[in-house]
């Protein structure tokens, strides 16, 4: 059943939404378009392609506490003081960011079960919005993402100032019985519209130029230590700085932290991001195994692109949304490996 | 390969445990042991020989160490620790009576009720290497009878820096069909036993190749091990160690610990050699 | 691009004889990428291919930096220089960072570099092609073809322009680039509109410490600690950063909304102090197009004000003001002479 609604509609049907439940969406703040708490007087921007920061903080957050002590003399004492989870509603997530969860998943989810994640996964309703506009860094068609039928718990699309709403999941029914009251129904003539424009961006994806990358061919005939030993990897790791902005803005990029932190009267432990391109993420007392940026440089990429698909039949860790390309200070990004890749040594 | 082992009455495996530190025993000027228990006695989980576990002060640090213990024992754990580090300087410098953080088992340990029943056993390592195989050691002489002729290949920079010395001259050697050899790498004065390195040791003892060996000891005598075995006829799959690599999660998330597609806290840190050829060279 | 064009052409024939020569053995200079504006840095060897050497209005990143890495290696590098670009060079070399005999610098004139965010910021989306006709940019897109200024898309710094004049070379290869080195320059009246470069530091010294605050907290706030500005910026060398030592109490990498995080910022800005020569490559590599160059700046001024005009980087002889101590300079309560809150 899909539904829809004028766009001078929409603060009543998001201030609907928020009665019950967080609603968090692309707000515009500070001259930045970031996933936000929804309130009346927020600047909503659907329109920006892509945050800068992905979604996956809703998930993995950038940091959360795991546990506080107290040490007196020779005793500690442990105080569980995880923040709550509540439910939550987010709006506007593109197909990439999307199938970011689900790459997660697979992480975070697997035995053994990352609790703090799973209890946010379960209270989270995920709201997709197709892509109206791609841009020339887009990619994640070659990752089988469809941007035009995003896969969420409802999706979305935004056609003329009308907003149209069709729920999938369970989770998707139970949230749009709950509001429905404020939808019309779609009819025909909608039907059609939206079928007309999902031809037009579809077209517009063909034409996009990173559109033919066969990632799967250039992977497929070289083995895990023949693409580990390429000789590329020099000329490709040598402008990078190993600064982690890449690791931070990627939707799929995972690496933790965790660390302690004196607050004065305690010791608090948390977790946070981390990066595989700092330098003192293997450092051990006694020496460090990727001691070059060439090597943490080849590791993001070959776990990214062959460790990750070797654990998870075939999946990439990668969805093909273009931040790291608009974004690396000095353009390195992963197509440009993957094609460097993709050429044998001996051509 | 044994299957990775959780202790599952755990809510959250971030979330530790309180331990108490109930004996200290200093074995070599660096390496110490410590007993640990749960608050009300008794150990804080059960595990797998060769699994190990997070120890961590509060504020100090947090840090995977093999458990030196059997399952077996179900009174205590035994973990021996060598300084070299923030966290180890800590720990090396504390009482008994001091708690500690602890979780756990993590890691895949040796497959002691499966690739290792029924045969004969060659125990191969370098300094504080005997660590974790000492955990494998105890858990079979406890079960004698399902394995074979034991032999264990031991050695140190120096007499002083040999851990254990008491179990291996005067309990395990005294076991029926339990060899134990010893070696230190320079002479020294008042020892009587060999000197050399333990790879050279190993091709001058000329043990047949009908054995399972389990090494376990710096990288760099791991290899030139290796080499030796592949000498006397071993295969690799008859070899299996233990990689280490900074861990921080140990649950295979975080992704410190990740070699090629393997996560040393998960599907590690015991490998069998064959599997570690097909790693990339990072470690 | 007709002008830079011509510069591209001048630039690999030049290159290409160094290396013949034997005078250098490698080039540092900017590599084509995906995209029409996307340029990465890029060594190339003797025995590569100079063709993909190029040079345009995206070439905006300091190549200054690397050198300080690439000039420990075998062999001489030629480094290709914009005017910005050479000020950072000096100031690594009064630092002893680089030796100035490894590398042999080619100063390349400065088209002012064009920002891909600005043009972004229009509303311009999947850019195929981008054309320079004189003062116009005419953008291929996927969405049919759009027109825009080309001085309403230039980076931020190069508004306020420092001045075309090389200040450490080899050899110049300027092209027709609106350069004349006969004429004495005044860093402003040569630059590309003359912006004030302290215009949006005093409005920022204008408000009310609230104001301030708020502005401030607002800005930092999208901070995501990525690191970038702190890894591209030429004056930040340390071995081991403060941030990232775990004793120094302040390596928190948990990115929490406190003023404490915020404080990174601030702590940096003083950390660079007198160092730096406002090239402006924190704000351009900021994923949250934070304007770090301000606070920066306003450092900049009042090292201006108290010890006089000085900038950093202008040549290699000159002790900055904030490492050598005169009987006239400022005291301390020179802060509440000037009103304490400004």
């Amino acid at each position: 059943m899909m539904f829809k609604i004028n766009k001078d509609r929409w603060p009543e049907l998001f201030s609907e939404i928020s009665r019950d439940r967080e609603l968090y969406m692309p707000i515009e703040k500070a001259g930045q378009i970031q996933f936000e708490k929804w309130n009346v007087d927020a600047k909503v921007r659907l329109d920006q392609l892509n945050t800068v920061k992905s979604p996956k903080d809703f998930f993995f957050p950038q940091s959360e506490n795991i546990v506080a002590f107290k040490t007196k003399g020779k005793n500690i004492s442990i105080f569980e003081n995880h923040d709550e989870s509540r439910p939550f509603v987010v709006f506007g997530v593109r197909g990439c960011d999307a199938a970011s969860f689900k790459i997660l998943d697979r992480v975070f989810l697997a035995e053994p079960v990352d609790t703090f994640y799973k209890t946010r996964r379960e209270n989270a309703t995920v709201i997709t919005l197709s892509c109206n506009e791609p841009e020339e860094t887009c990619f994640c068609s070659i990752f089988e993402i469809d941007p035009v039928d995003p896969a969420g718990d409802i999706e979305t699309w935004v056609i003329d100032d009308v907003l149209y709403w069709k729920s999938i999941t369970e989770k998707g029914h139970a949230l749009t019985d709950d509001i429905k009251k404020l939808f019309e129904k779609a009819d025909q003539q909608d039907e059609e519209k939206i079928y007309n424009h999902k031809e037009k961006v579809k077209d517009i994806i063909s034409k996009l130029p990173l559109q033919n990358l066969n990632i799967n061919e250039i992977f497929k005939n070289n083995s895990m230590l023949e693409i580990f030993n390429s000789s590329k990897w020099k000329e490709l790791s040598q402008p990078c700085m190993g600064c982690g902005t890449c690791t931070f803005i990627c939707p799929t990029c995972h690496c933790y932290d965790i660390r302690d932190f004196d607050t004065g009267h305690g010791i608090q432990r948390f977790r946070c991001w981390d990066s595989c391109m700092y330098s003192d993420f293997t450092r051990m007392s006694h020496g460090n195994p990727r001691s070059s940026q060439l090597e943490r440089f080849r590791q993001r990429f070959m776990h990214k692109l062959v460790y990750y698909p070797e654990n998870n039949d075939g999946a990439f860790a990668c969805v093909g949304c273009g931040r790291c390309i608009s974004r690396c200070p000095v353009s390195m990004n992963i197509v440009k490996v993957a094609k460097a890749l993709g050429v044998k040594d001996d051509e | 390969m044994s299957r990775t082992y959780y202790d599952n009455n755990m809510k959250e495996m971030l979330i530790p445990k309180l331990g108490i530190v109930t004996d200290i025993r200093v074995d070599t000027p660096d390496i110490k042991t410590f007993r640990v228990t749960g608050l009300d006695g008794g150990v804080c989980f059960s595990h797998i020989p060769g699994q190990c576990a997070m120890l961590s002060i509060p504020g100090v640090g947090e840090a995977m160490f093999s458990i030196a213990s059997s399952p077996t024992n179900k009174d205590y754990m035994e973990f021996s620790i060598k300084k070299c580090g923030c966290l180890t300087e800590w720990l090396h410098q504390m009482d008994v009576g001091q708690q500690i953080t602890i979780r756990g088992p993590y890691g895949n340990g040796f497959p002691v009720e499966a690739d290792l029943k029924g045969k004969n056993l060659l125990f191969i390592a370098g300094g504080i290497g005997l660590a974790p195989l000492r955990s494998v050691i105890k858990y079979i002489l406890h079960y004698r009878e399902n394995y074979g002729k034991i032999d264990i290949v031991y050695g140190a920079r120096s007499a002083d820096d040999l851990v254990y010395l008491e179990e291996l001259q005067n309990e395990w050697n005294n076991v029926e069909n339990v060899n134990v050899f010893l070696t230190i790498d320079r002479e020294q004065e008042g020892w009587t036993g060999h000197v050399g390195f333990v790879p050279n040791y190993i091709k001058e003892l000329n043990f047949d190749a009908d054995k399972t060996a389990l090494v376990c000891g710096p990288p760099i005598m791991i290899k030139l091990t290796l080499a030796a075995l592949a000498e006397l006829g071993y295969d690799k799959k008859q070899v299996f160690t233990t990689m280490e690599l900074k861990m921080k999660c140990g649950i295979g998330k975080c992704g410190r610990c990740n070699i090629g597609s393997k996560y040393v806290c998960k599907d590690g840190p015991v490998f069998r050699c064959d599997q570690l050829d097909e790693l990339p060279d990072e470690f | 691009m007709q002008r830079v064009s011509v510069l591209i052409e001048l630039i690999r024939e030049r290159a290409q004889k160094l290396l013949e020569d034997g005078i250098v053995n490698r080039v540092i200079g900017w590599k084509k990428g995906e995209f029409f504006y996307d340029r990465t840095p890029a060594v190339f060897q003797a025995s590569d291919d100079l063709s993909e050497l190029i040079y345009d209005g995206f070439c905006s990143a300091n190549l200054s930096k690397y050198l300080i890495q690439e000039n420990k290696k075998d062999g001489k590098i030629l480094a290709l220089l914009k005017p910005c670009d050479t000020y950072s060079f000096n100031q690594l070399i009064k630092e002893h960072q680089i030796n100035r005999e490894n590398v042999y610098i080619l100063g390349i004139g400065c088209p002012d570099m064009l920002d891909i965010n600005k043009i972004r910021g229009k509303g311009i989306k999947g850019i195929q092609k981008i054309e320079e006709n004189d003062d116009e940019l005419i953008i291929d897109t996927l969405y049919g073809q759009r027109k825009c200024r080309r001085e309403d898309v230039l980076l931020e710094k190069c508004l306020s322009c420092k001045g075309r004049e090389h200040v450490a070379y080899d050899e110049l290869v300027i092209g027709d680039l609106r350069n004349d080195l006969t004429i004495e320059n005044e860093a402003m009246s040569d630059s590309a509109s003359g912006k004030n470069p302290y215009e949006m530091v005093e409005k920022i010294e204008a408000m009310t410490p609230d104001e301030r605050f708020a502005f401030w907290r607002s800005e930092l706030s999208k901070c995501i600690r990525c690191n970038a500005c702190r890894n591209v910026c030429p004056a930040c060398t340390c071995i081991k950063c403060i941030f990232d030592n775990d004793r120094s109490g302040i390596a928190s990498k948990a990115n929490t909304d406190t003023f404490e995080e915020n404080m990174f910022h601030i702590i940096r800005a003083l950390h660079v102090a007198g160092r730096c020569t406002d090239c402006g490559e924190c704000s351009r590599v900021c994923p949250q197009q934070i304007p770090l160059h301000l606070l920066n700046r306003k450092v900049i001024k009042d090292i201006n004000e108290f010890y006089g005009e000085y900038q950093a980087g202008a040549d290699t002889e000159t002790v900055g003001p904030l490492i050598s101590y005169k009987q006239d300079d400022v005291e301390p309560d020179i802060i509440m002479r000037k009103g304490g809150h400004k």
